[in-house]
């Protein structure tokens, strides 16, 4: 946003223009929150009324391996976010790959479950209620990790040819919170998805 | 806080015009375009011309309806004409309208350079323009141009199962479901900008208790599209995931519902229509005061009940689905929400009578619109409550009662307040002031058009006339009705008319307008006009809600009270 | 204005209803005559009218809501005019004048006490304004019935109506009968997309909705013909989805029922068109009691087509020419309704339509 960055003299703001990163993203996570309720929503008042089979109590199976591993990478993040604090670059390349490497398990864990799915439980989006409802619902999950991850290696990258210094933490920073919101989200789902609408 | 320093009024210039530099490059130029200013003339201009065409489809409605029998137009051209019309008028006339106002005025009252992120701020707006494109698009799609082409013709709030691949065969409705998508990201971002832009970019000694009331309904507004805009794009996810993928979220022979897509489409729609009200209440809101010369009355009261309207309006969706059988206490609670919204609304009204009260009032073409527009909210207002009273609503529900009441709230306050703030600030963005005479003209073609139109409107539904129907029998009695609200259009167009022509014409013979040619009190006027791209030279310090007033009268500034 | 001569020719076989009933009429005039320019008081009529005013209700429950909206309008009246006069006190005292000194006004910038008036007031008329609405939902849609209640469960098509009378056993269409002063207890279903059924003088509307069971009751108080119009946009056919309620005496409707209930008889005369009618998909789609082929659901059951006196939803009287002229071709009746043009010749159609004609 270098068109922007004009420097105001500080008043008595209790926001400057240096947190707009911030404030934005958690402006975006308000909009991505009300998509997300209503898919819930729809999940929760789908559950159970399918015409016809199979049900979540059937086939699905809690993805324990990829719910630590996506948790986690919450945790990686923030120890990345801390070495680029103290300016220790390296040190935050390791996290920040960690991080990635979590989500992209992550991301092939819900592949596979899916391909279970589809091919061993015939379970598709057209098959009934629950399966509309189940890989939307999921899926919209599926396809923020992947932004996420697809931003996690471009700035892995950026980090690689040493073009990300000390004076990107906020920016980092801002990454993170969408990262961590990706996590948030998916504690909603997990909790919806495979426990209460069992 | 650093001691005030004077904000020093720039010398007055004449407006330098770009016509010296080769076309090409001056398109260039508004295209690439990041400041504030330009993409918030463009936003307006891209709403206007949504307002012509959305204006000409509903003539044709009007012509067909004037008198019974009439076969002007087959049965799905009027479909797809109430259909375009109203989703034209919604998403890309009155939003990019409000949204236009916003984006050129937030920065300047609030003492900022630009937007948060103004590349943001351009991409929403092209997302904007583009889902409008992918829209009109469906005319010339399908079969061609014969009658209104492939258009959608589900209504612009497109009820479930009539979406569905087994009603809406081909791909009109998804025309409309991607254009809305689209331009619903849009919205997202400048929701997003305006939102932060308020929040981190305010000046020095601009406190949110000194922001200009516009500023506040602004942020209002944007909080709202940022939590009412999700539930529509989520919508019409799950719709394109139905007509796609064979999904079954609104397929009512696969157990799906057609109700919660009413839901949905309402948790979005109702908060939607006071995105649109918002900015026109902020409009009288700094208009009023001006031209009574006395400050807003109330201005904490007015906060809060700007605030309240905000939070209220997201409790009140279903009394849009009063007629599809909720129990009782589902409708006696949405009859109690939506009922409450009278008391912040009327707090509003009462504080523009209480700022005219004691004041001396000058009845520029600007303070016209607005008077107009205050009394209109009344009588709109007050159907509405009508309407929010359940078992009443269960009569006048889908009449041409309904119709009437939206379009005195959407044309009474929000294009009467839109006419009054192009009166108000064109001197500011254009440098030069518009005809007063046209002005009146247009006001006063425009007040008997609407009032023609949309007070008599009410009756036909009083008379069991229910909306979209393309004809109806002379035997039923709605026939003189319909004809009068058909013939106010025709003033209402020569009104707006009137308003391009005053546009243009000011643009280039106009008088030069001067920094201030108000005397008004909020920061944009202490810039030049046209403001430079960088707004302020010398960012001003902000001691009160009245800068400018502080400056015209130090013997008694207006910090000595707040 | 309009329709005044039409409906007195409607209402001369009308009963008239007593002092009370008309004074309140005057009040709903009075509101009105100030909310829509005495527009509607011309509407107000007695019984069933082809202009189905909300002001002129012959059933319980659009009785009720009568009253409710009377009431409404004139709370809201009342704010009007007070509010509305305020505002043109306002603009008019304090105009600047022509001989104005140049000094500003005194700068006021509020009152607690005010707000808190106009924020107080406004509270209470909208508790009251809830209260009475609740008061009228509750009557309405918490009703018991007494066993006598008559039960219909009207099917809304894309475009016409079906009626199914379980206790009688019996299916007609697009024209509903119901006998006066008893409660009828209609159950709402719909085949395809949302309908809405809306008999301004019977009752409020409801909608009709696929996967889902809606239920409403009407008591009709005056005999005769009542108008009424699907309210929920349903497609293409949308505005010719009209609602004829019959209301009869006890005997009529017991009459009715009779007929109905009887299967259709077929004379030699006419046999050549029901040969046609079988020969051709009009029995996949039309039922017709008591002809083994003919029993399609897709279509209005025409077994007592001719007890009906409009055909395809109101949309055109039920006439010799008006029959011919839809087998020939519905959409010059009915553009994009859901029956196709049969392309039989002029003979088949003669014959058909004679046979249709026989249904009584
Ligand atoms: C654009 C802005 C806008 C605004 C501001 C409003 C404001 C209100 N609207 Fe309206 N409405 C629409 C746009 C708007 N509406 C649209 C577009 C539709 C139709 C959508 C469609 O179906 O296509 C609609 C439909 C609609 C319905 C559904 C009708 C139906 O389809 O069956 C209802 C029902 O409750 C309703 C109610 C109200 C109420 C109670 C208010 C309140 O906010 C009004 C509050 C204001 C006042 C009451 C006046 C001032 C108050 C005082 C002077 C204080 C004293 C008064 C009292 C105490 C009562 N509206
Ligand atoms: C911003 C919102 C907005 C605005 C401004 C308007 C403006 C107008 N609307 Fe509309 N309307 C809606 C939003 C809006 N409407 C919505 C949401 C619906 C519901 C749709 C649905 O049911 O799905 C609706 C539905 C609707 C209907 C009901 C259709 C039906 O149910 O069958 C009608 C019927 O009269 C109507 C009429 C009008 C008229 C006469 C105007 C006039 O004010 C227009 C005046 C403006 C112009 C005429 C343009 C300017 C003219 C010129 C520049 C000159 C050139 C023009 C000519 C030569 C004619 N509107
Ligand atoms: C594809 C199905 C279909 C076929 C075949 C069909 N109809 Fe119909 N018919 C309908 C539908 C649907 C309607 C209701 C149209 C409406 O009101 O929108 C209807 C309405 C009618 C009506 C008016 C009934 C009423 O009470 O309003 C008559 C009479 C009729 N059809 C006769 C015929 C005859 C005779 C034939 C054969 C030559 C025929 N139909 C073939 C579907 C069909
Ligand atoms: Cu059925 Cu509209
Ligand atoms: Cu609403």
């Amino acid at each position: 946003m270098a068109a922007a960055s004009v420097t105001v003299p500080q008043a008595e703001m209790p926001l400057s223009p240096a947190m707009r990163g911030k404030v934005g993203m958690w402006c975006l996570i308000v909009a991505e929150s009300s998509i997300f309720c209503i898919f819930v929503v729809a999940y929760l008042y789908y559950a159970g009324k399918s015409v016809s089979g199979p049900t979540p109590a059937q086939v699905l199976h809690v993805p324990i391996f990829a719910s630590i591993c996506l948790f986690s990478s919450s945790l990686t993040i923030v120890l990345s976010e801390k070495a680029i604090h103290r300016g220790n670059i390296k040190q935050f390349g390791i996290f920040w790959f960690l991080t990635l490497a979590l989500g992209v398990i992550f991301l092939v864990e819900t592949g596979i479950e899916w391909h279970r799915l589809i091919y061993n439980e015939g379970l598709t989006i057209s098959t009934n209620l629950f399966g509309t409802t189940y890989y939307s619902l999921v899926g919209l999950h599926a396809f923020h990790v992947t932004v996420g991850a697809i931003g996690l290696t471009i700035i892995l990258l950026f980090t690689l040819f040493g073009a990300v210094k000390m004076e990107h933490a906020g920016r980092i920073g801002v990454f993170a919170m969408y990262w961590h919101f990706v996590d948030a989200i998916w504690v909603v789902v997990l909790s919806v998805v495979y426990f209460i609408a069992r | 806080m650093a001691e005030a320093q004077p904000i020093v009024p720039p010398l007055v210039i004449t407006p330098e015009r770009e016509g010296s530099r080769p076309i090409v490059q001056v398109l260039h130029d508004w295209i690439v375009t990041v400041d504030h200013k330009r993409l918030g003339i463009m936003y307006f201009c891209y709403g206007i011309l949504a307002l012509v065409i959305g204006g000409i489809e509903a003539s044709i409605m009007r012509a067909q309806l004037a008198v019974a029998n009439n076969h002007l137009v087959s049965p799905e051209t009027f479909n797809q004409m109430f259909t375009m019309h109203g989703t034209t008028m919604i998403f890309f006339a009155a939003m990019p309208i409000v949204f236009g106002i916003a984006n050129y005025l937030t920065p300047l009252m609030i003492g900022a350079r630009d937007m948060a992120f103004p590349r943001l701020n351009a991409w929403g707006f092209w997302m904007t323009a583009l889902g409008g494109i992918i829209l009109y698009f469906s005319f010339v799609g399908g079969f061609g141009l014969y009658g209104a082409g492939s258009a959608p013709d589900v209504g612009w709030f497109a009820y479930a199962p009539l979406t569905s691949p087994a009603f809406s065969v081909g791909h009109s409705t998804d025309y409309w479901t991607i254009g809305l998508l689209i331009s619903g990201f849009g919205s997202i971002a400048t929701g997003l900008n305006i939102m932060t832009t308020v929040l981190c970019m305010r000046g020095p000694g601009m406190k949110l208790g000194r922001m200009p009331m516009l500023v506040w309904l602004n942020s209002v507004m944007a909080f709202l599209v940022l939590v009412a805009i999700g539930p529509l794009t989520a919508a019409q996810l799950m719709l394109l995931i139905d007509r796609y993928l064979g999904g079954h979220f609104f397929d009512t022979q696969a157990g799906g519902s057609a109700v919660i897509w009413m839901h949905f489409f309402w948790i979005f729609g109702h908060p939607e229509v006071y995105i649109l009200v918002l900015p026109a209440f902020g409009i009288l809101s700094e208009v009023i005061p001006v031209f009574s010369r006395k400050p807003i009355f109330g201005y904490n009261i007015m906060v809060a009940a700007t605030i309240a309207i905000g939070f209220i309006s997201l409790s009140v969706w279903a009394h849009h689905m009063f007629t599809v059988g909720m129990t009782s206490y589902a409708n006696a609670f949405f009859v109690a929400s939506t009922a409450a919204i009278a008391v912040p609304t009327g707090i509003k009204i009462f504080n523009w009578i209480g700022t005219m009260w004691g004041g001396k009032i000058t009845f520029t073409t600007p303070m016209l619109f607005s008077v107009a527009a205050v009394a209109q909210m009344l009588i709109a207002g007050l159907t509405g409550i009508m309407l929010a009273s359940a078992p009443f609503d269960w009569q006048l529900g889908n009449s041409y009662f309904v119709i009437a009441h939206f379009h005195y709230v959407i044309l009474g306050v929000i294009v009467f307040g839109v006419f009054a703030a192009s009166y108000y600030w064109y001197p500011k963005v254009t440098g030069r002031m518009m005809s007063e005479t046209l002005g009146k003209c247009h006001f006063w073609l425009f007040l008997i058009g609407f009032h023609v139109t949309f007070d008599f409107m009410h009756v036909p539904g009083l008379l069991g006339m229910p909306r979209r129907i393309y004809t109806y029998e002379a035997s039923r009695g709605w026939e003189g009705w319909n004809l009068i609200v058909s013939i106010g259009v025709i003033f209402q167009a020569l009104g707006v008319l009137f308003w391009v022509f005053n546009v243009l014409k000011s643009y280039f013979k106009g008088k030069i307008a001067g920094n201030d040619p108000w005397d008004a009190w909020t920061l944009e006027w202490s810039t030049t006009s046209p403001p430079p791209d960088y707004n302020y030279a010398e960012l001003p310090v902000v001691r009160s809600r009245r800068p400018l007033w502080d400056l015209k009268h130090p013997e008694d500034p207006d910090w000595k009270y707040e | 204005m309009y329709p005044r001569s039409a409906n007195c020719e409607s209402n001369s076989s009308m009963p008239c209803e007593g002092r009370a009933r008309r004074s309140s009429r005057q009040v709903a005039r009075l509101a009105l005559l100030f909310l829509a320019c005495g527009s509607s008081a011309a509407a107000a009529t007695f019984g069933p009218s082809p202009v189905p005013s909300l002001f002129s209700p012959d059933s319980t429950p659009a009785h009720d809501i009568y009253h409710l909206s009377l009431f409404v309008l004139a709370i809201c009246l009342a704010i009007f005019i007070v509010v509305f006069s305020l505002i043109v006190y306002a603009v008019v005292k304090f105009r600047r004048r022509d001989q104005d000194d140049g000094h500003e006004p005194p700068q006021i910038y509020g009152s607690n006490q005010v707000e808190l008036a106009w924020t107080v007031i406004p509270i209470l008329i909208v508790v009251v304004l809830f209260l009475a609405a609740a008061r009228v939902i509750h009557a309405i849609e918490d009703a018991t019935f007494p066993p006598d209640a008559i039960e219909v469960t009207a099917t809304g098509h894309q475009f016409w109506w079906e009626f199914q009378y379980p206790a009688y056993g019996f299916v007609t269409a697009n024209e509903l009968h119901a006998p006066i002063d008893k409660p009828m207890h209609i159950t709402l279903l719909s085949a395809d997309t949302d309908h809405s059924f809306w008999v301004p003088q019977l009752a409020g509307k409801t909608d009709l909705i696929p996967n889902r069971r809606n239920e409403m009751w009407i008591e009709p108080h005056a005999l005769g013909h009542y108008v009424g119009q699907c309210a929920q946009y349903c497609g293409i056919q949308h505005a010719k989805m009209l609602l004829n309620v019959m209301v009869d005496s006890q005997a009529d409707f017991q009459k009715w029922v009779q007929d109905q209930e009887a299967p259709a008889v077929t004379s030699e005369q006419v046999a050549a068109g029901r040969k046609v009618f079988e020969a051709n998909a009009c029995m996949n789609c039309h039922t017709i009691a008591g002809t083994p082929l003919a029993n399609g659901r897709f279509g209005p059951d025409l077994t007592h087509l001719m007890s009906r006196t409009t055909i395809a939803a109101g949309a055109a009287p039920n006439t010799e020419e008006n029959l011919t002229l839809w087998i020939k071709g519905p959409d010059a009746i009915k553009p994009g309704c859901l029956m196709p043009a049969m392309q039989l010749d002029d003979q088949d159609v003669k014959s058909l339509v004679a046979y249709l004609m026989s249904l009584h």
